[in-house]
């Protein structure tokens, strides 16, 4: 009952401990949690303790990535209405789950389609079916525990995590044993109701979060109800400073996008305090708007103090380099098709390897019962005949990810730029409707860098398009290689991708970053064969002035389709990738 | 979201026996005596509290949209496009809650309006003839249907279908009515109207443009006027919209989260207050609430004898010439709407100030999309108001 002294002190707080009393004291206030964590004996550990401090009988979940749409959110029971002649009605998962836990299973993997059918559901904490002549409203109230085992940029989709108030690592945060005794977590439970939260403290939450960048409210409401939780379960009436920090740190800081400034007075737009490893750049996303200045931080600066230092460190090099978990990577993931899905029914053969539509099969059997079964009408069997089959029609169309590889070095950096430029807005502007995505990586200097991850939003790509730089080196092979990696990512997401080269293959930065044309032509040269390895639809398309043989040179190690192109128009380019694209409505059966 | 309903011991479904529920027999009452199978129905949802629309705090396009839209259907509904967790949907669900009660003839399933027997369904038709002579259909005053069309819905619950219980159990073909059915004479609430399958798209511009479902499936051939007022809401995140469906929305307005700390604080905090004690907070804003309503109520009525001035008049027309919008629509919605907005303000007549104010939310999508064109709708919208009325 009594909090361990030690806790208390922020700087040494048990994060993950602290994570798992609030969730099993007030799932519906933190809204769920986002667990990374490798599977494995920490995890499982975590996840035991949780159970055991929940309420006693509620409904554990486990939502596995693959799960049938219709099993997550019920529809008819076919096993029973065909057994009773009747329709039966199935609750979906997300209905079993309500007064409990959701268990997400590799939810970096989840599909984003599914995922936002849980987000719908979590919104209304109902679940509204109105499926295969069903219509139903159920409750389905539950915290989620999305497990992602992610690495590197990997990560559930933002639409989830966004809903996920506690954000916990368990890499950095190690759990020990939970710090609270049933008995305290019960007693919090009955306190939670009446615990307060002061004017001052709010206002201190949302500074905070202004603090660290965050644009969305959501991450502030979750905040204050995150931290009257542990005010409960410090035995307290009022919430206090520190549990506003150790919320602050449990919710906001692990989302930042950008550092609080240490002295109050420094502008806005300085650098953050710098990673230990030192050779980090600077945050690219600049500041988000914030209106007027940063109130006195101290918040966000305590709450930073109580993050461990691994996960501290961890945090700022992803913001640094860009790849923080924020609205970007996990957005762009989130688009992802819902690959293979459902578009209607038709009558036909399911010999043939289509799939049965059983409920629709049913409703056309159904008007027909009478008289096929005559007397025997009533007794709960179905007769069911040939010409009544009816196959699901899918939409199995791969859905592209058309990526371009822009040479922005040398002098012609920004007319080529230009041009891609274009050619990004013309694609997204035709292929809207399709859901095709449009991607752009740049390289110049040393780095090749990812300007517009996939997106298929034509507001977000022309303002990641604005003002980009030209000039400098032409690391080739680095592109390459950068290009390779984002395209598996692609496919790991079941889109096919497209390459677009533009370039004039005259590469003299090699892998290793140092200048040199020799080497730096070999190295690309070998990145191609590489890329070549992926069987990936490939174009390069030769900018310079006199198309030479480098760059055909290249394109055939990347077995990729050369095209010359000194003056590569807009229009140009979109119909080199129109040509090479797959057809874009290939609706086929199965 | 109530601490109780996670802290109180509630008794589990039983795994073993799954619930069985049936469908329920629509429209005609189904005899249930007779039946071998029978159900525990479905726990009842817990009665949630929605957050006051008058509590929302900020988004003063939004919920002067909403309100336009509810006192005037022919608008066109709207369209709320911005952040995740701006409360887009909390706004829709907290209008839904304020909206004055309507009437509606006893036991039509579609909620047909008495005294209308053209825009009736065909069972309304029938009645209002066979009592021509003895006066009108009876009526009660039933809530206003706002039909969530849930992400995941499957077309034959969005047109309706086959009643599948009752062709099983009995050999009648009967037709199960869908949301469109339910929608008909109210709301259709879409979120995350973007990721909305094509084929429901394609379903629902049908239905909006024409007023009527007409369903052939089945075996069955049915008819049934579904006019409603479409609501949508999404994160241009996502990805865009279908231009033709973009057009069939009347009103469109952007949301974004305030960046403002004092008023970040101030949503933070009236949420947080509505959290702990959702009746508390809501009894305490019902009485701006039923303001809201009263006006809305009172507006409806005034809206059928407002007068439009000729200068409203011209600058609408010349408004939309300046933007190039195509079509007559959006000069109509900008007409519409601003008709609407002078009710609402208790005024007799629509003057120019009335266009200027809607112009924003009722032209902005209605733009030509360039896609080398960076600058917002907004803005555009903006600048040629600048222009037409000479700010």
């Amino acid at each position: 009952m009594t909090p361990d002294p030690a806790r208390s002190d922020p700087t040494g707080a048990d994060l993950a401990g602290l994570a798992l009393a609030v969730l099993a004291v007030a799932p519906e206030a933190a809204g769920g949690i986002w667990l990374r964590a490798q599977a494995g004996p920490d995890r499982d550990r975590w996840l035991a303790a949780l159970r055991a401090s929940a309420v006693p009988g509620v409904p554990f979940r486990r939502m596995p990535a693959g799960i049938a749409e219709s099993r997550l959110i019920g529809g008819l029971d076919l096993a029973a209405t065909l057994a009773s002649g009747l329709p039966v009605t199935e609750r979906g998962l997300l209905a079993e789950a309500d007064g409990g836990y959701l268990v997400i299973s590799m939810a970096e993997r989840l599909d984003p389609w599914l995922a936002s059918l849980v987000a719908a559901t979590a919104e209304t904490g109902e679940l509204h079916v109105e499926r295969d002549g069903v219509t139903q409203t159920l409750p389905a109230q539950f915290a989620m525990v999305a497990l992602d085992e992610g690495i590197d940029d990997e990560a559930p989709p933002s639409l989830l995590t966004e809903r996920l108030g506690l954000v916990l690592d368990l890499a950095h945060a190690p759990f020990g044993e939970s710090p609270f005794s049933f008995q305290a977590m019960t007693a919090a439970r009955e306190r939670l109701p009446v615990v307060a939260t002061s004017a001052r403290i709010i206002g201190e939450l949302c500074a905070a979060a202004a603090g660290f960048g965050l644009a969305s409210l959501r991450p502030s409401l979750q905040a204050v109800a995150v931290a009257r939780a542990l005010a409960a379960l410090h035995g307290r009436l009022d919430v206090e400073d520190e549990d506003a920090i150790l919320a602050a740190a449990l919710v906001l800081a692990p989302r930042a996008v950008q550092w609080p400034s240490r002295q109050e007075q420094q502008e806005e737009e300085t650098p953050p305090p710098p990673p230990p490893d030192a050779d980090t750049p600077p945050p690219e996303n600049p500041p988000q708007e914030q209106s007027g200045d940063p109130p006195d931080d101290v918040m966000s600066q305590s709450a930073l103090a109580a993050l461990p230092a691994g996960l501290l460190a961890d945090l700022k090099a992803r913001a640094a380099s860009g790849r923080q978990r924020s609205a970007g990577k996990a957005g762009a993931r989130e688009k992802n098709a819902r690959r293979g899905r459902a578009v209607g029914v038709k009558p036909g053969d399911p010999r043939t390897g289509a799939r049965l539509g059983l409920i629709d099969t049913l409703r056309a059997a159904a008007p027909w019962q009478k008289l096929r079964r005559g007397a025997s009408f009533g007794d709960g069997t179905i007769a069911v005949r040939r010409e009544d089959f009816r196959i699901v029609r899918r939409r199995a169309r791969r859905r592209t990810t058309t990526l371009f590889i822009v040479d922005a070095s040398g002098s012609s950096a920004l007319q080529r730029l230009g041009e891609a430029k274009g050619a990004v807005q013309l694609l997204l502007a035709e292929c809207y409707v399709r859901r095709d995505e449009v991607a752009l990586i740049t390289f110049r200097g040393r780095v090749a860098e990812m300007v517009l991850p996939p997106t298929r939003a034509l507001a977000r790509a022309a303002r990641a398009l604005a003002g980009l730089a030209g000039g400098g080196g032409t690391p080739l092979a680095t592109a390459i290689d950068t290009a390779r990696q984002v395209a598996e990512g692609i496919m790991r997401s079941g889109r096919t991708p497209v390459l677009v080269f533009m370039t004039d293959a005259r590469a003299n930065i090699g892998r290793d970053g140092q200048p040199g044309r020799e080497r730096a032509m070999a190295d690309a040269r070998q990145a191609a064969r590489e890329l070549a390895a992926l069987g990936q639809t490939t174009i390069l398309i030769d900018t310079a002035n006199k198309p030479g043989e480098a760059a055909a040179i290249l394109a055939d190690a990347m077995e990729a389709r050369y095209l010359p192109l000194p003056y590569a128009a807009p229009e140009l380019v979109v119909h080199a990738v129109s040509q090479e694209r797959p057809a874009p409505r290939a609706a086929h059966r199965a | 979201m109530s601490a109780e309903a996670y802290g109180a011991q509630r008794p589990l479904p039983d795994r073993e026996e799954p619930l069985r529920e049936t469908l329920a027999g629509h429209p005609a009452p189904v005899d249930r005596a007779n039946r071998m199978l029978r159900v525990t129905p479905a726990p009842a949802p817990r009665q949630r509290v929605p957050f006051p629309f008058s509590a929302i705090v900020a988004q003063e396009e939004m919920k002067n949209a909403l309100i336009l839209s509810a006192i005037d259907a022919t608008i066109g509904g709207v369209l709320i496009f911005g952040d995740r967790g701006t409360g887009k949907s909390t706004a829709i669900r907290a209008l839904a809650a304020l909206l004055p009660r309507m009437r509606a003839i006893v036991g039509c399933p579609y909620g047909c309006e008495p005294g209308r027997p053209a825009a009736s369904c065909e069972h309304c038709q029938r009645l209002s003839l066979d009592k021509g002579r003895r006066g009108q259909a009876e009526s009660h005053l039933v809530p206003v249907p706002v039909v969530d069309l849930p992400l995941g819905a499957t077309e034959d619950r969005v047109v309706g279908a086959l009643d599948l219980e009752r062709a099983l159990a009995r050999g009648e073909k009967a037709f199960q009515p869908g949301l469109l059915a339910k929608a008909h004479r109210g709301f259709l609430y879409i979120d995350e109207v973007n990721l909305l399958e094509d084929h429901l798209v394609d379903v629902l511009l049908d239905v909006a443009a024409s007023g009527e479902n007409v369903v052939e499936r089945e075996g069955l051939s049915i008819r049934h006027p579904a006019r409603f007022v479409l609501v949508g809401s999404g994160n241009p995140e996502e990805g865009e919209l279908r231009p033709q469906l973009l057009d069939r929305f009347g009103l469109s307005v952007d949301v974004e989260t305030p960046s403002d700390l004092e008023t970040r604080i101030e949503v933070v905090r009236r949420r947080d207050a509505f959290d702990r004690d959702p009746e508390a907070f809501a009894d305490a804003w019902r009485g701006r609430d039923a303001g809201i309503r009263r006006r809305i109520s009172a507006a409806r009525k005034r809206i059928g004898s407002m007068t439009t001035s000729e200068g409203a008049l011209r600058r609408a027309t010349e408004l939309c010439i300046a933007l190039g919008t195509d079509g007559l629509r959006g000069e109509l919605t900008l007409i519409r709407a601003a008709r609407a907005l002078a009710a609402y303000q208790g005024e007799d007549s629509v003057e120019e100030e009335h266009v200027r104010i809607v112009a924003p939310m009722a032209l902005r999508h209605r733009l030509r999309r360039s896609p080398l064109d960076d600058s917002r709708a907004t803005a555009r919208v903006e600048r040629a108001i600048g222009e037409v009325f000479g700010s």
